[in-house]
């Protein structure tokens, strides 16, 4: 790496694609060695900026380095320094896994028996080993997600940059493809991840961009980013639809915050300042106002909220539809 | 961390380019290998072509320079061979063009782009694979000849300069075939240039001599790149049908020198451009 202890770096980057900003002003700083969860609901930007990191495409404006490269002037350095895990998996699909990993090892320019070797490594490794000479057409999407993973690493990257890496996987599959994230950054590592799943950059990442509308709105540890909305929230769910104005008009005086509501599962929520007593300001409040409880609860938000929270708008779903 | 080590000379990339661009070639090589189908049935469709001119629809076809029109259909195979060599070059823009939009779809030319390659291997990858693949295609097509009575006629050096200049075609419209799979997106639009080689093919003097077709028709027939290099071939082989009254027509070893040359002049930056501006 080029000795400035940054994975990656991000300055004010845009990409217009006609009257779209896909990205417009896009600051993004990844410290060597760690895990950074880009997440953003569906045409958030995410593609965009992980194809400029990876020398894909070139930003209309606004500068990045990559392993300590900078993106325009040095793009062969960088490409020699990262693993690119693309939204779908980019392997061939004729030739078998050994095959793709024996072609793509041989274009970073390893001799053929390393070639060979490294081929059957990854392909141990991602549990691939017994496809044998299948092509990669016959895999199922979480074996051809593995094979697209183990093509990224052939050269052990600096940098990796995973973009959905999970979208559209069975949980055993998706825990696979996290563990081998985890390994990577144990070995040394930095990664860019793009997500919607906020329990996924929860799991993975030790900071967390929220991206809305191509500008990065939000910062920091999981663990910020959830207090940026209060500390601490109750939940409480109501026997009958019809109590449920009066528990919201009751928790929302003890919280001083308007509570949200999910009527479908007459779910109350609010933000509350001091737990125990909150918790039992509302239990005693509720009773008096005769209104029986199914179920009460404290717990830390959930990212969904924060990312409501942060961007108007829930996560997973185009910014357009809420914009109106 | 094995990080792989750039080229610092010239002389370096340039081994680094011959070597990546072999490697994408052996990969193309290896699709035809594993994925046969394709390349069979479409050796076996040009072969159809032959037999279904050759003796289904040859004894009705005109052919120039004999008079009273009654020459025997064995004749017109002479004639329809040098048009059918041609005909298996523009056959395979298409799949020229199905390779490189399919590369695209699948991301796999993403992929090539962010990898520490040379840039160049992949277009120059396809390149070579697709020659070839020219290659065994003509060597079918020309014992696919033989099997109908075809001739070469001419001397050794005639009958190897007709098919270098088959193949120069074949060379040429490698770089259209690249250019429109770059531009090309979906699979309509690889449906739609297959579908173009035929009247293309037509319009030539392939399969009839332009000089029985209306005028101004014949003379776009006569212009058309492909029947330069059919009437040069035809006089190469000693085959008959090849000659005419128009300067085209009486320039064809020239020209079929000079539109290959053109085309790769146009086409080889354009489908450069195009590559380099994937990442615009
Ligand atoms: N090649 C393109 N041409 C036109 N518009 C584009 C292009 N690529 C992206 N866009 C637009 O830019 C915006 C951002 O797209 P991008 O693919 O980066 O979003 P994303 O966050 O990756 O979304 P998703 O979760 O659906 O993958 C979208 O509005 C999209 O329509
Ligand atoms: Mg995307």
């Amino acid at each position: 790496m080029g000795g400035t202890g940054r994975a990656v770096s991000a300055e004010g980057l845009g990409k217009r694609y006609g009257e779209t900003a896909a990205l417009d002003g896009f600051d993004l700083t990844v410290p060597e060695g760690t895990v950074c969860g880009l997440l953003g609901p569906n045409g958030a930007g995410k593609t965009t900026a992980v194809r400029i990191l990876a020398t894909l495409l070139r930003p209309d404006g606004g500068r990045a380095e990559v392993a300590g490269f900078d993106v325009a002037s040095r793009p062969a350095e960088v490409r020699a320094s990262i693993g690119l895990v693309g939204q779908h998996a980019a392997v061939d699909e004729v030739l078998s896994g050994k095959q793709n990993l024996e072609m793509f090892g041989r274009l970073y320019h390893l001799s053929p028996g390393r070639a060979r070797r490294r081929a059957d490594e990854l392909l141990a490794r991602f549990e691939l080993a017994g496809t044998g000479n299948k092509p990669a057409k016959q895999y199922s999407g979480g074996m051809r997600r593995r094979l697209d993973l183990a093509a990224s690493l052939i050269l052990e990257p600096a940098v990796l940059f995973l973009d959905e890496p999970t979208t559209g996987l069975d949980p055993r599959s998706r825990n696979e493809v996290w563990e081998a994230v985890r390994s990577l950054v144990d070995g040394g590592t930095s990664v860019l991840l793009t997500t919607q799943y906020l329990d996924e950059a929860d799991q993975l990442a030790g900071q967390i961009a929220v991206l809305d509308r191509g500008r990065v709105v939000a910062n920091g540890t999981p663990d910020r980013l959830k207090s940026l909305i209060g500390a601490e929230r109750i939940d409480v769910v109501v026997h009958h639809a019809g109590e449920i104005s009066t528990a919201v008009a009751v928790i929302g005086r003890i919280s001083g915050n308007d509570p949200e509501l999910d009527v479908d599962n007459r779910r109350i929520s609010a933000p509350v300042r001091d737990r125990v007593a909150a918790l039992t300001d509302v239990v005693r409040a509720l009773h008096d106002a005769g209104i029986e409880a199914e179920d009460i609860a404290l717990r830390r938000p959930t990212l969904d909220e924060v990312f409501l929270r942060l961007t108007g708008h829930r996560a997973g779903r185009p910014a357009e539809e809420v914009a109106t | 961390m094995t990080t792989s080590v750039l080229p610092q000379t010239a002389t370096d990339r340039l081994r680094w380019a011959v070597a990546d661009g072999w490697t994408v070639t052996r990969r193309d090589l290896a699709h035809w290998v594993r994925q046969p189908g394709p390349v069979i049935f479409s050796l076996l469709f040009s072969v159809m072509i032959v037999l279904m001119f050759g003796y289904l629809f040859g004894g009705a076809m005109a052919m120039p320079g004999r008079a009273g029109g009654g020459q025997a259909s064995g004749d017109y195979r002479e004639f329809l061979m040098p048009g059918m060599f041609v005909m298996t070059m523009l056959f395979g823009v298409g799949e020229t063009v199905s390779a490189v939009t399919a590369d695209a779809r699948k991301g796999v030319t993403d992929r090539f782009r962010a990898m520490p390659m040379a840039p160049s291997a992949v277009v120059v990858g396809r390149g070579t694979a697709d020659m070839l693949n020219a290659i065994l295609v003509l060597l079918v097509m020309i014992a696919c000849g033989f099997a109908v009575g075809w001739r070469a006629h001419g001397g050794v050096p005639e009958t190897v300069l007709a098919f270098v200049l088959v193949l120069l075609l074949r060379f040429a419209l490698i770089w259209i075939g690249i250019y429109l799979g770059l531009i090309i997106k979906g699979e309509e639009g690889v449906t739609m240039v297959q579908t173009l080689e035929f009247p293309l093919g037509f319009l030539s003097s392939a399969f009839v001599a332009p000089s029985t077709m209306p005028g101004w028709l014949g003379a776009v027939a006569e212009w058309n790149p492909l029947s330069s290099t059919i009437l040069a071939t035809r006089e190469l082989f000693g085959n008959p049908g090849w000659g005419g009254d128009s300067w085209i027509t009486q320039h064809a070893l020239l020209m079929a020198i000079v539109w290959p040359l053109l085309l790769v002049a146009i086409f080889f930056p354009l489908a450069v451009r195009r590559y380099a501006a994937l990442g615009r």
